[in-house]
């Protein structure tokens, strides 16, 4: 029936543009969330996020509501949000503890952490001679297909066959490698706290962004300007009363917005992936001589050794996208989850992680940055924002066909499993390009 | 000092505070925390510190005069389109008086914004910690509880609350 309904895609991805209703028709939407994000892996969180047994957490995948859920045997699981009786949504709360069983709110069916079916109120009575009870598979709660954790960070996903999670995120597990090696005992802990912002566009628009090194000059300027002034003023009172404090280094991260002005963002390179995953290098000055830092490195140092310190400290990555809902910026340890709400609506789920075995400071540092780029008062995503919207806007008339992704198109360097953008080509739509590439593979509109 | 006085100054100096930011009077606004004032927002109410925690805002001047500076840089995309707020400040008790003078102020306070055509609410608790100064008070400390600090935003807080 969908098939009959369905808009035929095959002309709807060329390799430098893209039709707009991609971004607009509500039909298309349906079918990206059948064919993309309720098939292939999606990132639901992180293992220390649900401790306990019982601990849950409320996950969107797709259309569906999902639960991560910490069983006593203490393997993280994910289930459906539903229970078997009548279709009631299990747990109605964000996250919390479901004490030794869920329960139903409706009529007290009860559920062991994995799902199965624990009870039912009289039982015997109510369901003898029935087909409903503790051997029929579909009186429990239902499970996501298949879930697997990379390095505690925990994917689902809702088809039964696929490539495995490893097969999947390929050379994008460099996002939870360089987050976790940068820790010196090789694992991060979550912040306990999610910052939540809707968009009011198309949840491809933000993934696009996210590795466009053109804009940040455009559309950052006030706040890289604003943020230099400033830093310039506590140098120069830092220099008036001797032994001052020159700025933290959040000021810097953010004047780098005016001062790295647009030629130069071309320095930086993107390494594009099957899949659509795509990594931006690039190095925002993380790694200054000051006493925080030399801390961090004797620590470091001592874990792993000076060679090996040298390799985790040297990974060179401003950003790493994976693939259709994760945006990671590894050296200070946050990302960003993608939740479609609807062809128009999208949610961020934006998390902050702690680098275990750290000094104090390595985590404050990269606070600021969480909480002024990141929280819903930030600094920085209003303009992202409001251009998101625009661009929403502007895709849904009827005053072009096309979305044009042609910056540098023809000079990308195709290699075995990669696509690399040339020698001093970073703001290059190349990112775009790969990523409407895997959109057409995963929606079978590939010509 | 009464009482009633008392009472009075410190109703007039949250009152102000309203006014200078629906009248998008910046630097005014900024001046009247002192030179170690902090804005803080928690994104939750059991936090009792700003430090080191994940927060909405938690802004001393500098960081203010960024934010400042940004709204006012002709290219703030996001600032172009018709946007105003109207708070209402109530509820007004002063939970503490120091010999000093220095005070320590509980109210309520409901903000209406409009941004284009849409209409957003945002209300909650402040506290303020005022330092008595012989220009009048400095705040030390302003904590902003919003009853909607966890809800998802729907697009994000521009300005100061």
């Amino acid at each position: 029936m969908l098939q009959e309904r369905s808009p035929d895609l095959s002309g709807y991805v060329e390799p430098d543009r893209v039709r707009r209703e991609v971004y607009t028709d509500e039909r298309i939407f349906e079918l990206e969330m059948e064919r993309i994000h309720e098939r292939y892996w999606i990132y639901c969180g992180h293992e220390s996020q649900v401790p306990k047994p019982g601990d849950y957490y409320a996950v969107q995948i797709g259309r569906q509501p999902m639960l991560m859920v910490r069983g006593k045997d203490g393997k993280v699981r994910v289930l459906y949000n539903r229970c078997p009786h009548r279709g009631n949504m299990m747990c109605g709360d964000r996250h919390g503890n479901a004490g030794e069983f869920f329960r139903c709110s409706y009529h007290a069916w009860t559920f062991h952490h994995d799902g199965k079916l624990r009870s039912i109120p009289m039982m015997e009575s109510g369901y003898k001679g029935t087909r409903f009870g503790k051997d029929n598979p579909d009186c429990s709660m239902k499970p996501a297909a298949r879930v697997e954790s990379y390095r505690g960070f925990v994917f689902a996903s809702l088809a039964q066959d696929g490539p495995t999670l490893k097969e999947f995120l390929g050379e994008s597990r460099i996002a939870f490698d360089d987050m976790c090696d940068r820790a010196p005992e090789g694992e991060v802990e979550v912040v306990p706290n999610c910052f939540r912002v809707i968009q009011h566009s198309n949840w491809k628009i933000f993934l696009e962004n996210q590795l466009d090194a053109l804009h940040p000059s455009v559309t950052h300027q006030s706040t890289g300007r604003a943020a230099h002034e400033v830093e310039k003023e506590i140098a120069r009172a830092a220099k008036k009363h001797k032994g001052g404090n020159a700025a933290p280094l959040s000021y810097h991260m953010l004047s780098a917005f005016a001062t790295v002005t647009i030629d130069k963002w071309d320095a930086f390179q993107t390494l594009n992936y099957p899949y659509g995953h795509c990594i931006l290098t690039g190095y925002m000055g993380l790694r200054p001589q000051d006493p925080d830092t030399l801390a961090y490195d004797k620590v470091m140092i001592k874990a792993y050794g000076k060679k090996r310190f040298e390799e985790i400290v040297g990974v060179n990555i401003h950003h790493v996208l994976i693939y259709p809902g994760l945006s990671v910026q590894s050296p200070l340890q946050q990302l960003r989850a993608v939740r479609p709400l609807g062809v128009d609506r999208t949610l961020t789920e934006i998390w902050h992680f702690r680098l275990k075995g750290a000094p104090e400071p390595i985590y404050r540092r990269s606070l600021a940055y969480y909480n002024l780029v990141n929280s819903p008062a930030t600094l920085v995503n209003a303009d992202d924002l409001e251009n998101f919207w625009k661009c929403h806007q502007g895709l849904s008339s009827e005053g072009g066909d096309w979305v044009t992704f042609g910056r540098h198109f023809g000079r990308d360097i195709e290699k075995p499993g990669v696509v690399e953008t040339g020698p001093n080509m970073g703001t290059s739509e190349a990112p775009m390009r790969n990523q409407m590439k895997a959109w057409a593979q995963y929606m079978g509109a590939a010509r | 000092m009464t009482k009633l006085q008392l009472q009075h100054d410190a109703e007039q100096f949250l009152y102000q505070q309203a006014q200078l930011l629906d009248s998008k009077q910046w630097q005014a606004w900024i001046d009247l925390f002192a030179a170690d004032g902090i804005y803080w927002m928690p994104p939750e109410p059991s936090h009792t510190t700003w430090e080191g925690m994940p927060a909405i805002f938690a802004e001393d001047r500098n960081l203010m005069k960024v934010r400042m500076g940004r709204v006012l840089h002709p290219d703030a995309w996001s600032q172009r389109p018709l946007w105003e707020t109207n708070h209402i400040v109530s509820n007004v008790v002063i939970q503490k008086a120091a010999k000093n003078g220095d005070l320590e102020v509980r109210s309520r306070f409901h903000m209406m914004e409009l941004r284009r055509d849409d209409v957003r609410h945002f209300a909650g608790s402040y506290l303020h910690k005022l330092k008595k100064t012989p220009k009048g008070y400095a705040i030390k400390l302003q904590r902003v509880d919003m009853t909607n600090a966890q809800a998802a935003y729907d697009y994000v807080l521009q300005v100061w609350v």
